[in-house]
């Protein structure tokens, strides 16, 4: 059964008063992550399908081709989980 | 004048791709690449040479010593220090100030006395004066810095006064890049009987730095950011402070004799001569190696040479910058006279983090956030920041795509 960890690399929040969170997915696992999210989530925006602007439920976030997302206004790791649960998993 | 293509073909790193762009790498203020010399020089070290230093009489101890004071003597030559034993080799910048904080302030500093600070502090030239000053109680001033982020020199000097032991400030803003003027605040520093430290950690790698010509106390700089390996840095400090200064931390190596006292059943302790009085424990040689020769790979390009490079991309990359969207602000003067090659800048609309994870995408490698120097975006009144900041092996072509990069951030 798959896992969070089968698709992320590392959680680290941001430095600076926003206090967001980036979520770096694994290399190999970078584009199916991709994929299943932008399955899920609404695409307000796409911008050469380098970076897309999302939103999921009531939160809304920005995806990178590079594998990477940034996340805001989580209020704690089990919420960061439960999201990235829903869109991955 | 330096030749960047040429110096680019000794750095191996500098031909990687990430997301299948050409590295771009502009995050020169948080550490540099590292020269194909200066990863041989410690390769060789441990392949070599590998011992522990001053400990035995055998044939590769005395080598690795004489590496290691040999280094020593690179250093204390590169910034004009009157010999190695100005020269401590500690971690990096950090623990050189700690180390100031702890061997001289902890014991020297009482609850009257004052440290002046500036707003514009690395938090690594903060933090360690805050620590010490809650426990013996001294007095911590901040110096104002104006809203171009240059050093209010007025508010320095008024927060001067006969209470104040030591000034401590950067010689460069590792935010803005501001040069700041540390020789006019020693001297005003040492009027007022008081000590001058000065953190090099954004200048000595990227301009001449000349300690007698400074006349500070101390200068703390790190050897990761001018080429030369983590976990090695220098704490220079002038002889006669030197001396007088209590060791920071005890072991192996800084003494010279300890010898059992059977009458009051403790060891009497005599310190060993400098530097090694401060360097406790096995050292850090294959570092050191790899600092001397990253010094000497800097001494070749001449660091006029590197100085005036940094400031001809500063001069390229600032007004492309600013043409390049309207939502694009820098921060802090624009004024190259007085700047090193740092730039710090945001995108209205965007975080930080969102315009670096979007250069990221085109293999661009900036800094976002704090740059662990929160006080000073307090000032200019910013969440976090951009900062793109250069070194010997930039070039025009990369700032040109790094501006075409920014021009569609705008359309997010």
């Amino acid at each position: 059964m798959a896992s969070l960890d089968d698709y992320v690399a590392r959680v680290e929040g941001t430095c600076g008063k926003e206090k967001d969170v980036i979520v770096v997915f694994k290399y190999e696992k970078k584009e199916e992550a991709i994929q299943k999210i932008l399955g899920k989530a609404t695409v307000k925006k796409s911008i050469a399908g380098i970076v897309f602007e999302l939103t999921f439920r009531s939160h809304s976030f920005r995806l990178y081709g590079s594998g990477k997302a940034i996340l805001r206004g989580l209020e704690n790791k089990d919420e960061l989980n439960a999201l990235l649960s829903a869109l991955l998993l | 004048m330096l030749d960047p293509y040429k110096i680019r073909k000794d750095f191996p790193i500098l031909k990687r791709k990430i997301n299948n762009h050409p590295l771009i790498y502009f995050n020169n203020a948080a550490t540099s690449q590292k020269p194909r010399q200066v990863i041989d020089a410690i390769k060789d070290f441990y392949e070599n040479h590998n011992e522990n230093v001053h400990r035995a009489v055998h044939t590769l101890s005395q080598e690795a010593s004489e590496l290691y004071e040999s280094a020593h003597e690179a250093v204390a030559s590169f910034i004009n220090a009157s010999g190695m034993e100005e020269v401590v080799f500690v971690r990096g910048t950090t623990e050189a100030i700690n180390l100031v904080a702890y061997a001289w302030g902890l014991r020297s500093l009482k609850e009257d006395d004052e440290v002046v600070l500036s707003l514009m502090e690395h938090h690594s030239n903060i933090v360690p004066w805050e620590i010490v000053s809650k426990i013996n109680g001294f007095k911590i001033k901040y110096a104002d810095v104006n809203s171009d982020g240059t050093l209010n020199y007025e508010s320095f000097e008024k927060v001067l006064s006969k209470r104040t032991k030591i000034v401590c400030l950067s010689h460069v803003s590792n935010v803005t890049g501001i040069i700041n003027d540390v020789k006019r605040v020693a001297r005003t520093a040492h009027e007022h009987g008081a000590l001058m430290l000065v953190d090099g950690a954004q200048s000595v790698p990227h301009m001449p730095v000349n300690v007698k010509d400074l006349d500070a106390d101390f200068v703390a700089f790190s050897g990761h950011k001018m080429l030369g390996p983590m976990g090695i840095g220098v704490l220079y400090g002038k002889r006669e402070v030197l001396e007088e200064l209590e060791p920071f931390q005890g072991g192996g190596e800084m003494i010279r004799e300890v010898s059992f006292d059977k009458r009051t059943k403790r060891c009497s302790i005599t310190w060993n001569v400098l530097p090694w009085k401060f360097e406790a424990g096995t050292p850090n040689v294959g570092g050191a190696v790899g600092l001397m020769e990253a010094v000497r790979y800097l001494k070749r390009i001449g660091m006029n040479n590197v100085k005036e490079h940094e400031e001809r991309l500063t001069e390229y990359a600032l007004p492309r910058m600013q043409d390049c969207c309207k939502e694009l602000e820098i921060y802090g003067t624009k004024d190259t006279s007085i700047k090193c090659g740092i730039i710090p800048f945001g995108v209205n609309g965007l975080s930080s983090h969102d315009v670096a994870l979007f250069l990221d995408n085109y293999g661009i490698m900036i800094r976002s956030g704090f740059h662990c120097a929160q006080p000073l975006h307090e000032v200019f009144k910013l969440s976090s920041s951009a900062r793109a900041s250069f070194y010997i092996y930039n070039t025009r072509e990369e700032i040109d795509t790094f501006v075409e990069v920014l021009k569609e951030i705008s359309q997010i």
